[in-house]
């Protein structure tokens, strides 16, 4: 057989296996030895503390207030800080905390610590990673796109490097409607070449298309829908405006050195009409803000993200708050009308946030600590004993946290960051790295990824639950490993068993078990039965891992 | 019942009872079938080395062509038993549509519509399971065997209408199986319980049975978990003269399983065989695709015959596109929306017909020629034939009314 020839010396494999054992005893060491070490983010209080900063907030609350009492609805109380962090962390990153940063923050003063952990957040590229994938899916789909000249994980890593460096988000958005160049050292042009259909006789990038997304994901309009044709329901746009936006992307076609602006005006053949005809480059509102004067497409992103065109204002508010809370301040979160009207006045909140926006240069971070602060975001997503539980009347009106149901990723991440004590992040090993992307991508597969339909809540599926009750991702994690799993290690390292359940409960549920959840997992620890400790604990872990908490965004 | 018998006892006294008879007999044999298999081509097979060859032409290359068991009908010399039942076959040889993306095209195929970045349609079987519910059934009854890419999809209906997908037939489905002995998932779904308690204490009563349906899909997998009808799945206590005529392939497997299950109750079975995507050596891939298809799908028809389920089954064999007529460079064909063939057989599927031909020199059809099928049509046929209203329109969670499909009954298909 081939395989003898290339096989070492028995000596020599079990030298190899020593290594590796020792290898892993010394991540394990070194793992418990600097699990009070996690570094310190450069946190500045300026960030939030400014008197301006204060007064958004306020305004925006004094909003909210209002709209309760109208509603005749008695807000939650704030929730606790362990409960806002693992929202933060899941809509920021897409997991959850992991026990030694949850130690970290509870080591700062009380009321720093929502936004302590927003500069330790930023610091993370995990942050600019997941946001980037999040935008990723308004601005190119999730599909793999056109072959050879679409390269989509190009695309989002470039997204990243820019909220990374927090580059204003007027200049990125200029930057995906003006791109030019080759999508490999250009990323931003992967913007422009998705939309080529290479099945098509026409070349190049799909004017109609390109509009669609600029009107969507930009600035919250729903223009594609006149297409084909006027509505005549009572759609406020025509059939020409779409077109005539779509034309500015007339003229980006697909060269030998990637796109450039040398194709032919865009054309367009009407009803009634006999020929294709071309079209203007007209906007459809705000006309007055388009300058004469530069390339099309020039000219159309610095209409789309004027300050004046509070459009893009919103539409990147109700986004990011969409993030944030799992649902969108206005429903869809691409369909924002452009003036707000008696029967239909715009929810709280929406226009002193864009207000802040704007004045601030449309920094994103700025605006992620905003809407953390916000008293609406603070609230709980149950009431406190005594009281009548939320009703869907609180969830509607924000009077209460609404519960939104993970996503794929975020299960698959917070399944494999609660068997871990420390953040698994770009400081991890890249074994580490590398084992949870792999088993990510299985995992979201059979999870059932829900495509661009990103903020559409649903309830929960069959084969998700028969994937968590019996898949190999949580068998895997849950089970007796000291080197791989925070089950086995905290039940060897935590003092007593109060501090085993409480330490399970922190790294699976972000939060410490209830007295009677207490009792009950002391009890069964303590109990003679038929099951040893190691698979109680297991057990533990399984129970936490399949509840509604773990799946659900509260 | 009554008037039936009673024109039953006159049928010897008029001619017009016996007629009358006869359209009762007609009626019966139009009872809408209820279930579908979906034998998905994953890449696009050329129509040329499949069902449309037009050996001796040049745009056959050296494709040979044999006779199938209906006169005049011939196929690609590598399927050989799929020619002795196409006496059972509606075979359709000018499908066109606009999509020459995999993702796009198989979308397309799937759900009747061009993607659209607003919404997601629902599959075939999706659309099935939603208009034909079911409550009897403890297993998914919409199913993907061997998943491709892109497997069916619930859409806007909601996920809880995606194909449940299993990855192996030997044995029980993935995932449903407890890691634990009974004994000690009772102590977990116990532990389970206490915090499902904590998190329901002050929030909505009915946050479980309206909105998460956590605990309530819970039970169901737990129903699953222990139903008969698992057996199902299980393809290894058929006898091994049924297995073998399947071939000793992961798809053959499969679509023996696909039958088992239908006839379990399940809606629509999707099984994918994967690597019809030749842009290199077409000829010598569809050789050993078609070896592998060739027993595979034969013998899910003479089954499904055997086992009297033909006539409540529509069995669709497809792909995303069909393939050039030119074969390029690399001894490949390319992709081709534009005249390419799906066979279809059970239901009220006509059965040894062909409609629709492509030319011999390999010029595209036009979705305006007289013969084209567009993809749209084939399901609204499908639906139709199900006895579902393919006009319904549902309300879409953007709040747009949607038909079922926007195609036409090609009548011509249906007996």
């Amino acid at each position: 057989m081939p395989s003898e020839k290339i096989a070492p010396p028995l000596w020599q494999r079990n030298l190899l296996f020593a290594v590796v054992c020792l290898a892993g005893v010394g991540a394990v060491v070194s793992n418990l030895l600097k699990s009070n070490t996690m570094a310190a983010p450069k946190h500045q209080a300026s960030h939030y503390e400014k008197p301006v900063f204060r007064t958004t907030v306020d305004w925006v609350d004094e909003e909210f207030a209002s709209e309760w009492k109208k509603a005749g609805l008695e807000p939650a109380e704030r929730a606790d800080d362990l409960t806002l962090i693992r929202r933060l962390s899941l809509g920021l990153t897409g997991t959850i905390p992991s026990l030694q940063e949850i130690r970290a923050l509870e080591a700062q003063p009380e009321d720093e610590r929502v936004q302590w952990w927003l500069s330790h957040l930023f610091e993370d590229r995990r942050t600019s990673d997941y946001l980037a994938e999040r935008f990723a899916r308004a601005y190119v789909g999730v599909e793999n796109g056109p072959f050879l000249i679409y390269r989509r994980r190009r695309f989002v890593s470039w997204l990243a490097d820019e909220f990374e460096a927090n580059r204003p988000y007027d200049k990125i958005v200029s930057s995906l409607i003006t791109a030019e160049g080759l999508w490999t050292t250009n990323p931003e042009v992967n913007f422009v070449t998705v939309t080529v259909d290479q099945n098509e006789d026409k070349k190049g990038p799909d004017e109609v298309k390109l509009a669609a997304r600029v009107t969507r994901a930009f600035l919250g309009v729903r223009i594609d829908c006149v297409q084909c044709h006027d509505d005549h329901l009572g759609d406020e746009w025509l059939q020409k405006d779409f077109h005539q936006l779509a034309s500015f992307f007339g003229k980006a076609d697909m060269a030998i050195s990637g796109i450039r602006e040398t194709g032919k005006p865009y054309e367009f053949k009407y009803r009634r009409q006999r020929v294709p005809l071309e079209v203007p480059t007209i906007v459809p509102f705000q006309p007055e803000l388009l300058p004469e004067r530069g390339r099309p497409r020039q000219r159309l992103a610095r209409w789309v993200t004027h300050s004046e065109n509070r459009a893009f204002a919103r539409a990147t508010v109700n986004r990011v708050w969409a993030l944030m809370f799992g649902r969108p301040l206005v429903e869809p979160v691409d369909e924002i009308p452009l003036e707000e009207t008696p029967e239909n006045p715009y929810p709280p909140g929406l226009e002193i946030l864009a207000d802040d926006f704007i004045i601030h240069k449309f920094n994103l971070q700025r605006l992620i600590r905003v809407i953390a602060a916000t008293s609406a975001f603070g609230l709980d997503s149950k009431m406190p004993a005594g009281r009548t539980p939320p009703t869907l009347e609180h969830d509607q009106h924000w009077a209460a946290f609404p519960l939104s149901r993970l996503r794929p990723e975020q299960v698959a991440g917070s399944i494999i960051q609660s068997a871990s004590l420390t953040a698994i992040n770009a400081d991890s090993h890249i074994l580490f790295q590398l084992n949870r992307s792999i088993q990510q991508g299985e995992f979201i597969k059979r999870y059932g990824d829900i495509g661009e339909d990103e903020f559409y809540i649903q309830g929960g599926t069959i084969p998700q639950r028969l994937l968590m009750m019996n898949g190999s991702l949580v068998h895997e994690r849950i089970k007796d490993d000291l080197v791989a799993n925070a089950a086995s290690r905290i039940l060897a390292t935590a003092p007593n068993d109060t501090k085993v359940v409480e330490a399970t409960y922190l790294a699976v549920l972000s939060r410490r078990p209830s007295a009677e959840e207490g009792d009950y997992f002391l009890h069964s620890l303590s109990q003679k039965g038929f099951l040893d400790r190691k698979a109680k604990q297991a057990d533990l872990y399984w129970a936490l891992i399949n509840s509604t908490e773990f799946s659900w965004n509260h | 019942m009554l008037q039936a018998t009673g024109l039953g006892g006159l049928a010897w006294l008029t001619p017009m009872a016996h007629w009358l008879g006869r359209a009762q007999e007609k009626a019966s044999a139009h009872t809408p079938a209820k279930s579908v298999i979906m034998l998905w081509m994953a890449g696009g097979p050329s129509q040329l080395e499949t069902f449309d060859p037009h050996a001796g032409k040049t745009i056959a290359g050296d494709t040979r062509a044999i006779n199938t068991s209906v006169k005049g009908v011939q196929f690609a010399h590598g399927l050989p038993q799929v020619a002795e039942v196409m006496h059972e076959l509606t075979l359709v040889r000018s499908m066109v549509s606009k999509e020459g993306d995999h993702e796009r095209a198989t979308y397309n195929v799937k759900t009747g519509y061009r993607p659209d970045p607003t919404l997601i349609h629902p599959s075939i079987g999706a659309v099935l399971c939603h208009e034909l519910p079911d409550a009897e059934m403890d297993i998914p009854r919409h199913i993907s065997i061997l998943p491709g890419q892109w497997p069916a999809r619930g859409g806007y209906l909601g996920s809880q209408y995606d194909a449940f997908k299993v990855y192996n037939t030997n044995g029980r489905a993935g995932n449903i199986t407890a890691r634990v002995q009974p004994k000690r998932l009772d102590n977990r779904l116990a532990a389970l319980k206490q915090v499902e308690q904590s998190f329901a204490r002050a929030r909505r009563a009915d946050l479980d049975a309206k909105t998460t349906l956590h605990n309530a899909t819970i039970q169901k997998a737990l129903r699953m978990m222990s139903s008969e009808q698992l057996s199902a799945f299980d393809i290894t206590q058929a006898p091994a003269k049924t297995r073998a005529d399947f071939g000793d392939t992961q798809f053959g497997r499969s679509c023996l399983a696909a039958i088992q299950l239908i006839g379990a109750g399940v809606r629509c079975v999707e099984v994918t065989l994967n690597g019809w995507d030749t842009h290199a050596n077409n000829h010598e891939s569809h050789v050993s695709q078609n070896a592998i298809l060739d027993p595979a799908f034969a013998a899910l028809i003479r089954e499904l015959r055997a086992r009297k389920l033909l006539d409540q089954t529509i069995v669709i064999c497809a792909g995303e596109f069909g393939r050039t007529p030119e074969i390029n460079p690399a001894s490949g064909r390319d992709h081709w929306p534009t005249g390419f063939s799906m066979a279809l057989a059970g239901g009220g599927f006509r059965a040894g017909h062909v409609h629709g031909a492509t030319d011999p020199t390999g010029a595209k059809l036009e979705a305006n020629d007289k013969d084209s099928i567009r993809v749209a049509d084939i399901h609204t046929t499908i639906q139709h034939s199900l006895g579902i209203n393919h006009a319904k329109e549902l309300m879409t969670p953007i709040l747009r009314p949607m038909a079922l499909s926007d195609g036409r009954v090609i009548k011509t298909l249906l007996k």
